[in-house]
């Protein structure tokens, strides 16, 4: 683990500043919810969706266990198929392959579908710094690029921005008449500004969803079909795949793809499915495998199930703190349970308030279509940052000296009558004086003249000691 | 049946009603209830807020204390998922500590799986909200969690609905959590309080006069927020309202 920069401000002052206004983020909450209860709607019309999990988890686990041989087999047919397989061991190493494919072709403007690779990697900035245009052709994913925002949300990356708010943007970039908020409307203005740019551009990239070894064919799923306007005109598609995103067997993707849309919309299959064998006739294709940091969580056996998710987003539309502070109070690529967990692996320094930004409840372990235990291993990342002295000094003090009351009953039968004679006789403007942060916006509990044991030994006549 | 009464450090210090409620339900069901005057915390605040170092003293003192008894009853989700799936790592190979494990109950599941107690010869006539404390519904199995696609059951609801003249209302959100969380109702208390907020706004909606759940923590927060609001809505461990029922 590398031990980057201490965050600067932490998920609760973000989280904080989103829960503010809070019309927003009610709003935030229920247009999240609802995906939710229609992802409860889908699964619930698959018979055995419980099963279906559990197939899902056992064949990531055991492609897991068989990583390397996996991908060497993948190379192997997609290279039979005619496709270029590139290895890249980090973001940077990522960039320079793509950058130098690209220009290699003369590319100046790139058509991208939805990748959160590319994200990760921060391969926009790097390829227009290097006069390569990057147009996102994710309806979603081009509104935050057009509002110079990340995305905010792995599977609606504009989540955050309400219909009046994308008008207005249209307005400013794409000409749309000041005013416009009609859904309806502003799609079309969006499919008809894409339009113009697929036509004119000279490579297509996408992301990976499956990459499967025994055929060497990459599988993305989108439901604009953008992945297949952005490679079937261009002669070029570069596709950049993490190193987990191989499954061993055509078949697989029969549990993967069942599970996927219902669990990320709510559909009971993305719009389309497409399926890439090598390049299109008198074209290339280049896949760019990336481990960025992957095999380290892979060596970490409490952590690597975290590397098992396949992106659907589940655990974000589920999760009542995410929906509430939203996609940018955990300044990651990926946010929520999944984005704590892989955030606090990559960098705990860094990300230290993430696994923390979570009360537990556990909601994300059982929407999960491959069964991360997301709650547990946010507890573990817990841990380590304690084990690891990253968690503030002043925690780690009262802590130890609440652990040292806990485990002498009579110092904390004592530390319990000072609190609660406290609570009973302390003026009001003390009590709930800016210290209190439980008593900003609750009432402290009433507290009782007798303790439990108290009340018992005086009943039950039980000597103690 | 001799059980060992095991309550939380904070029912103790701050809700000994709940405390007091419980051993009155045991009673009445003719248990036998024993409370091992040196238990003081199971652990669970260290532990959730990364301090598994320091609460792992902890552990091992609770194994000491609560050896030796037909059963351990808690009046608190939370807490018993502590001893049943948490304390592994401190525990592990420790002579009783499977008996233990096993034999730590939330007050409701004892009742149900352990007295096998179907119905309560009781009566409480109330439109109740039943606040569903996330460990131990996920944790601990008391109910089927609304994410799940299994066959539905709900421990505590079942019992609740025996009462008679009961009505538990139905929430728009059936177990979302209230955002309590431990630590986490101070350290992000901003979006603890909206959870919060939003769980009691969905139980008014629903008509409740009563919210009940199985744990205080949650309780405590719904409670100090609905003060400061003026909700008007009581809020009643379960062992608080069977004990009335019962009464």
């Amino acid at each position: 683990m590398s031990a980057g920069p201490r965050e600067a401000l932490g998920h609760p002052v973000r989280a904080a500043r989103f829960a503010a206004d809070e019309a927003r983020a009610h709003w935030h909450d229920q247009a999240l919810w609802f995906v939710r209860e229609k992802r409860d709607r889908a699964a619930a019309l698959v018979p055995d969706w419980e099963r279906l999990r559990d197939a899902a988890a056992a064949i990531r686990a055991h492609t897991q266990g068989r990583l390397a041989a996996y991908l060497e087999e993948f190379e192997r047919n997609a290279i039979a198929r005619g496709a270029v397989v590139h290895w890249a061991r980090d973001a940077a190493e990522h960039n320079d392959i793509v950058h130098r494919i690209l220009s290699g072709h003369g590319v100046r403007r790139v058509a991208k579908s939805k990748s959160m690779l590319t994200e990760e990697c921060g391969l926009n900035p790097f390829l227009e710094a290097r006069g390569i245009e990057v147009v996102d052709t994710d309806l979603g994913e081009r509104i935050v690029q057009l509002a110079g925002e990340p995305p905010s949300h792995i599977i609606f990356p504009a989540i955050h921005r309400k219909r009046e708010e994308i008008g207005e943007l249209f307005h400013a970039k794409l000409g749309t008449p000041a005013g416009l908020a009609d859904p309806k409307a502003l799609t079309e203005a969006a499919r008809v500004h894409l339009r113009e740019r697929f036509m004119s551009a000279d490579a297509g990239m996408t992301g990976v969803n499956f990459a499967v070894a025994e055929t060497g064919g990459i599988v993305v799923c989108t439901n604009e079909g953008n992945a297949d306007m952005g490679t079937h005109l261009p002669r070029l598609h570069v596709a950049s795949m993490g190193v987990e995103k191989v499954v061993p067997r055509l078949a697989d993707l029969a549990v993967f793809l069942r599970l996927l849309a219902r669990s990320a919309t709510g559909q009971p299959v993305t719009t389309y499915t497409s399926h890439f064998h090598g390049p299109i006739d008198g074209g290339e294709l280049h896949v760019v495998v990336v481990d960025n940091g992957r095999s380290e969580i892979l060596a970490d056996a409490e952590a690597r199930r975290s590397l098992t998710c396949i992106r659907c987003g589940a655990c974000m539309n589920t999760c009542p703190v995410f929906r509430r502070s939203g996609g940018y109070s955990y300044e990651y690529v990926v946010p929520g349970p999944i984005g704590a967990l892989l955030a606090a692996s990559r960098d705990p320094r860094a990300h230290a308030s993430l696994p923390f930004a979570s009360t537990l409840c556990g909601s994300c372990d059982d929407v999960c279509p491959v069964k991360v235990d997301l709650h547990h291993e946010l507890l573990l990342r817990r841990r380590d940052l304690a084990r690891a002295a990253i968690l503030p000094r002043s925690k780690r003090l009262s802590m130890s000296l609440l652990g040292w009351i806990l485990a002498h009953r009579a110092t904390y039968e004592a530390a319990g009558r000072i609190l609660r004679l406290l609570l009973r006789r302390l003026p009001r403007a003390i009590l709930y004086g800016a210290w209190n942060v439980w008593g900003r916006r609750r009432e402290l509990p009433e507290p009782p003249a007798e303790s439990f044991r108290e009340t018992w030994r005086r009943t039950r006549g039980a000597g103690h000691g | 049946m001799r059980v060992a009464l095991f309550v939380p450090c904070y029912v103790d210090q701050l809700w000994p009603r709940v405390g007091l409620a419980t051993v009155s339900v045991l009673e009445r069901l003719g248990v036998e209830v024993v409370f091992p005057d040196e238990q003081t915390c199971c652990g669970q605040p260290l532990a959730n807020a990364g301090f598994a170092d320091a609460a792992a003293p902890l552990a091992r003192r609770f194994l000491e204390i609560f050896s030796g008894f037909d059963a351990v009853v808690c009046p608190s989700g939370s807490c018993t998922s502590m001893v049943r799936n948490h304390y592994d790592p401190f525990l592990a190979g420790r002579p009783g500590f499977e008996t233990l494990k096993r034999g730590t109950y939330e007050l409701c599941e004892f009742l149900v799986d352990v007295l096998g107690v179907k119905a309560l010869d009781g009566r409480f006539p109330h439109r109740v909200g039943l606040h569903q404390s996330c460990h131990g519904l996920r944790e601990l199995g008391l109910g089927t969690p609304s994410e799940l696609l299994l066959p539905r059951s709900n421990k505590v609801g079942g019992l609740l609905s025996s009462l008679s003249g009961i009505e538990l209302v139905p929430l728009a959100r059936a177990d979302e959590c209230c955002g309590f969380g431990g630590t986490f109702a101070v350290a992000e208390e901003a979006v603890s309080c909206l959870m919060g907020k939003d769980r009691l706004a969905d139980h008014a909606r629903a008509g409740a006069e009563v919210v009940t759940g199985t744990d205080v923590s949650c309780l405590m927060h719904l409670d100090g927020l609905a003060r400061r609001e003026q909700v008007p809505l009581r809020f009643l461990h379960v062992a608080e309202l069977l004990s009335e029922a019962l009464s």
